[in-house]
């Protein structure tokens, strides 16, 4: 039993459809229907009420969580129509009177777990088959728009009155910040005047004018949206390969138990060192051989180890983001048999056709992606019983240096960075390389050096030589080499540290992903620390107050 | 391969017990002793010196004598004992526990000072090493060496800091130790003056006596250090820094008292004279006093800096007897006066303490510095000549600080361009006095002998007469 003050109070990610506040999901077929209606009392902190189908982070997670029952609860889904259990409204985006209780890091973290669920919709889109249309059966504003954006198609009622609209800088003196602006010139390909006019327009844009512009695809009179609803949506669903009659795995809660040290799970432990300001995750290997073969595997379900250790390892991120914003390094370790690891992504090689196994390689790509993307230091240590083989070799490659342990005495005690061909293209980043290819920035002889070492074990200089670790220390050097580095880079400005990391770890060549990661979020980042959206008269502040923002008018 | 390397390496820090250290050192030592035959004492490596040996650090074994070859000498690692519950005295970190590993944090700044400070040692050995060729007594000679080899061991001892607490980045900073060259226009050493020569015997007293007084106030101020290991490293350095600044005082005093003989005897103060019969004038010491302490001057660093007050507030370089100043030990607020030329005067004014702290050391150490100058004015006051050494301002012919960029005399006036162009001989040696000194050097080696230039010591060392035998050339 812990004590009461231990434990203190921390946000999860859990919930399940019995619980949803906000959406409905409700399958029919090859057709799924998530339906928004939000509680404007359920929101996740106090202060603010949810009204006119606004969200906060609550809701987001509801989402994230009904995403997660589609790709693995419902295989036989291949449309997943998004609309509004509300009248004329379809969604009117982030609550503003919760951005303006925030903390400037509450937000920050809420955009980027938001962008990620967008860009999940997209992933499975394009990786799965899983097709997104949003039925905007009201009004789509601000992130309501965004949420549209992240899907395939996007239907909007004509009634006369609703519009798609992004009326974050003329309303709020910010940004459409969760991929808005991105996403209309990258995705829809929205000519960049129209997009300006567009992006400064309160009251957005309706029926044809908005259908020309590409910021929808088709619009309907409101008698008509239903059938026109269930006519794309069809239509969508012929676009996919998600298998008809396919019996889903159930996803089961996780087994975590929170204590004073950390989060704890079967495949994924997490111990923070709070002085230290640091967090240990431990990534274990299968302990025994995972499933293979297709019927077993989709029996293990929710407890196939490349499933299990995936769901751990992302809650342990969300957990630690959401809950431990001063803990800014990671140290990601892992333990366990390299063979059995290395099975693991044999059967997922293997089993790549089979939609559960797909889906599981999906989810374990935007896993690691999200790892990227965290603004904490991450640091790779290697020591004697590690198992950075295959798939979990991956966290090695996340990281922004790798230490490896050197035992020139001993060296068939050294641990070791084992390859498989799940290293190479099955976890791209959200530039779309993989680590590896970005690591080397797709030059030939690195990348054909790595590929003709899969399956091998390579030992301290092997792996340091294929430039594969950043550094090799032996054991007499190893804890003091460590715990220097760790306890230098913990005094470093953790905002410095933040733009330098996410600076460094994506290479040349940008996506739309990282665009809104990079170029969007830091832009926002800027404007939401600024006096004229967050200062006393700023437009954040004052909106909804009947008072006028006050600018300061230079230009920055 | 089993070596006891107590034997060999004569320590306090548990050499047998610690493999890192032994590694590191397993590699450097060899390298350290290539260097010594390259870049030590010139032609000495099979003289036999009466050297003293620290082979432990209590009374009777921080002073061991015995004839040594210096290739063989017994370079140790001695910190001084552990001071119970010691704390870091000073800055943001005052009242913690003094740290016994490095911190993180301050390992790139901790490790720029111990690489500073170890550099200036073999930075004085390469300087010195043709000295022995024109040495005025095998007294001298013996002294010579002695200072050589304790500056080698003060290498050792911050290469031994480096080695335990550094890891890699520690041992190719102590490699680099041995790479740099005084005077090497290309891989020169890190600080100006110890790329300057010492071309003769009076340089060499004169650099015992101001620049390795530098020294010891840099050692003072690191043995003040948060991180205890540099602080008690740094303790026990300072017991040998007092012989060398020792060989500088007797030396120049053994100059000034034979100038003065000579001066009696020939009853004259023409310098002229004076220098035909072999002797050094005392307007020229007054000149390479002037030089040499100047040259010192710079060492402290900027008068208003930055890096000074990081490492005070960081807790890893402290003032002059840190503990005995009578204020918060943080500065936040305090000021401290330093110098700046203004409308043709040099005025004090001041300027954040903590910026100051480097200027605070400067003047604590010509404080300390006048003390010997006013020694070697009573032995010209018992000669009965009236003639007065002193010590020229602080502000006099700087290189580095705002203060480089004014001509300063040596009484603290600022004088023009011309004024100095015209002056200066009279304020620096010249070509001319360097050229009269260097001719006096030639070499005296029989025991019991000195130059003319010279006065005999009063006593010999450890009690030895001063016609012992200190060097055996073999």
């Amino acid at each position: 039993m812990n004590s009461p003050e231990a434990v203190k109070p921390v946000i999860t990610y859990d919930t399940s459809p019995e619980q949803y506040k906000h959406w409905k999901l409700a399958c029919d077929g090859a057709i799924a229907t998530l339906t928004l209606n939000i509680n404007e009392d359920g929101g996740i902190k106090p202060g603010y009420k949810l009204k006119l189908n606004s969200y906060d982070l609550g809701v987001d997670m509801e989402l994230h969580d009904a995403l997660q029952r589609v790709r693995f609860e419902h295989p036989e889904v291949r449309t997943v129509v998004v609309t509004s259990g509300k009248d004329r409204i379809f969604c009117s985006g982030a609550n503003i009177f919760m951005l303006g209780l925030s903390t400037h890091a509450w937000k920050v973290n809420f955009c980027k777990f938001t962008n990620e669920t967008r860009n999940g919709i997209e992933d499975s889109s394009r990786y799965s088959g899983l097709k997104f249309l949003a039925a905007c059966n009201g009004t789509t504003a601000g992130g309501g728009y965004e949420l549209a954006l992240a899907c395939d198609e996007i239907l909007l009622v004509d009634d006369r009155s609703s519009a798609v609209s992004l009326p974050e800088v003329p309303l709020l003196g910010v940004l459409p910040g969760t991929g808005g602006l991105t996403r209309v010139i990258d995705k829809r390909r929205v000519r960049r005047d129209h997009a300006d006019i567009f992006c400064t327009l309160t009251e957005g844009i309706r029926s044809q004018r908005a259908k020309d512009w590409r910021l929808i695809d088709d619009y309907a009179k409101p008698q008509a949206f239903a059938d026109k609803v269930k006519e794309r949506a069809t239509a969508l669903a012929a676009q996919s390969d998600r298998p008809a009659g396919a019996k889903g795995i159930a996803l089961t809660p996780l087994k975590r138990s929170i204590d004073e040290a950390g989060y704890h799970y079967e495949t994924v432990d997490v111990v923070i060192d709070r002085a230290a300001r640091r967090a240990t995750l431990t990534v274990k290997a299968p302990a025994a051989p995972v499933q293979s073969a297709i019927d077993q595997i989709v029996a293990a379900g929710a407890a196939w180890w490349p499933l299990q250790m995936a769901r751990e390892l992302d809650d342990a991120i969300l957990m630690l983001r959401t809950n431990d914003l001063d803990i800014g390094t990671w140290v990601l370790k892992t333990t366990g048999d390299a063979a059995l690891a290395l099975g693991a992504d044999a059967a997922l090689d293997a089993n790549r056709g089979h939609w559960f196994v797909r889906e599981t390689i999906g989810m374990l790509r935007r896993t690691l992606a999200r790892l990227d993307v965290t603004s904490r230091t991450l640091i790779a240590l290697i020591e004697r019983d590690s198992c950075f083989a295959g798939t979990m070799a991956e966290l090695l490659f996340a990281a922004d240096r790798g230490y490896m342990l050197s035992l020139p005495d001993a060296p068939t005690e050294e641990g070791k960075v084992t390859l498989s061909k799940m290293n190479f293209g099955d976890y791209p980043m959200v530039n779309a390389q993989y680590r590896l290819q970005g690591r080397f920035y797709n030059e030939e002889g690195p990348l054909a050096a790595a590929r003709a070492a899969i399956g091998q074990a390579q030992g301290a200089d092997a792996a340091l030589a294929l430039g594969l670790v950043t550094a090799t220390p032996d054991d007499l050097d190893w804890d003091e080499e460590i715990r220097i580095v760790l306890e230098e880079r913990a005094s470093l400005s953790p905002d410095a540290l933040t733009g330098m990391e996410a600076n460094l770890r994506f290479g040349p060549g940008e996506t739309m992903e990282t665009r809104v990661f990079g170029r969007l979020s830091a832009w926002q980042n800027w404007i939401f620390i600024r006096p004229n959206a967050v200062g006393e008269a700023g437009a954040l502040k004052v909106f909804g107050s009947g008072n006028k923002a006050k600018f300061d008018w230079n230009r920055v | 391969m089993s070596i006891d390397y107590s034997q060999k390496i004569p320590n306090n820090v548990n050499l047998n017990d610690n493999k890192t250290l032994q590694r590191a050192l397993e590699h450097w030592q060899p390298e350290f002793v290539n260097w010594w035959k390259d870049m030590g004492p010139d032609g000495s490596q099979n003289f036999d010196v009466y050297l003293r040996t620290a082979i432990s650090v209590d009374p009777q074994g921080w002073a061991h004598f015995d004839y040594v070859k210096m290739p063989d000498y017994r370079w140790g690692i001695f910190l001084n004992p552990a001071e119970a519950d010691r704390k870091v005295n000073f800055g943001a970190h005052k009242g913690e526990a003094a740290w016994q590993e490095v911190p993180g944090e301050y390992r790139s700044n901790l490790r720029r000072l111990i690489v500073t400070q170890g550099d200036t040692e073999p930075a004085s050995v390469e300087q010195q090493r043709h000295l022995g060729l024109t040495c005025p007594s095998l007294y001298d000679m013996r002294n010579l060496f002695q200072v050589n080899v304790e500056e080698g061991r003060h290498l050792w001892a911050m290469v031994y800091l480096l080695h335990a607490y550094f890891g890699r980045d520690g041992r190719e900073e102590a490699e680099a130790l041995l790479e740099r060259r005084s005077g090497d226009a290309d891989n020169p050493r890190i600080l100006g003056a110890f790329n300057e020569k010492t071309p003769d015997w009076l340089s060499f007293f004169m650099f015992t006596y101001f620049t390795d007084r530098d020294g010891k106030y840099q050692l003072c101020s690191l043995a003040e250090s948060g991180f205890d290991p540099l602080a008690r490293t740094c303790k026990f350095m300072l017991t040998e820094e007092a012989h060398h600044m020792f060989v500088g005082e007797s030396g120049v005093g053994r100059v000034i008292q034979r100038t003065c003989e000579v001066m009696n005897q020939l009853k004259t103060d023409d310098v002229a004279k004076i220098r035909a019969a072999g002797v050094i004038d005392l307007p020229t010491i007054q000149r390479y006093l002037n030089f040499h302490f100047s040259v010192t001057m710079d060492l402290f660093g900027a008068d208003v800096s930055s890096n000074a007050a990081t490492f005070y507030t960081s807790g890893l370089k402290g003032r002059y007897e840190e503990t005995k100043q009578d204020d918060d030990h943080q500065l936040t607020n305090a000021t401290y006066g330093v110098l700046e030329v203004n409308g043709g005067n040099l005025i004090t004014v001041q300027a954040p303490y903590l910026n100051a702290i480097n200027e605070k050391l400067r003047d604590d150490y010509v404080t300390d510095a006048k003390g010997g100058i006013e020694r070697w004015n009573k032995l010209i006051q018992k000669a009965g000549i009236p003639f007065t050494l002193s010590a020229p301002h602080k502000a006099f012919n700087r290189k580095i600080g705002p203060l480089s960029a004014a001509k300063i005399s040596p009484t603290g006036q600022v004088v023009s361009e011309g004024e100095w162009t015209h002056q200066h001989l009279h304020w620096l040696p010249s070509a001319e006095d360097r050229a009269f000194v260097a001719s006096l050097m030639g070499r005296v080696a029989e025991p019991g002998k000195y130059a003319n230039w010279i006065a005999a010591p009063a006593r010999g060392i450890n009690n030895q007469a001063i016609d012992f035998e200190y060097v055996r050339f073999n």
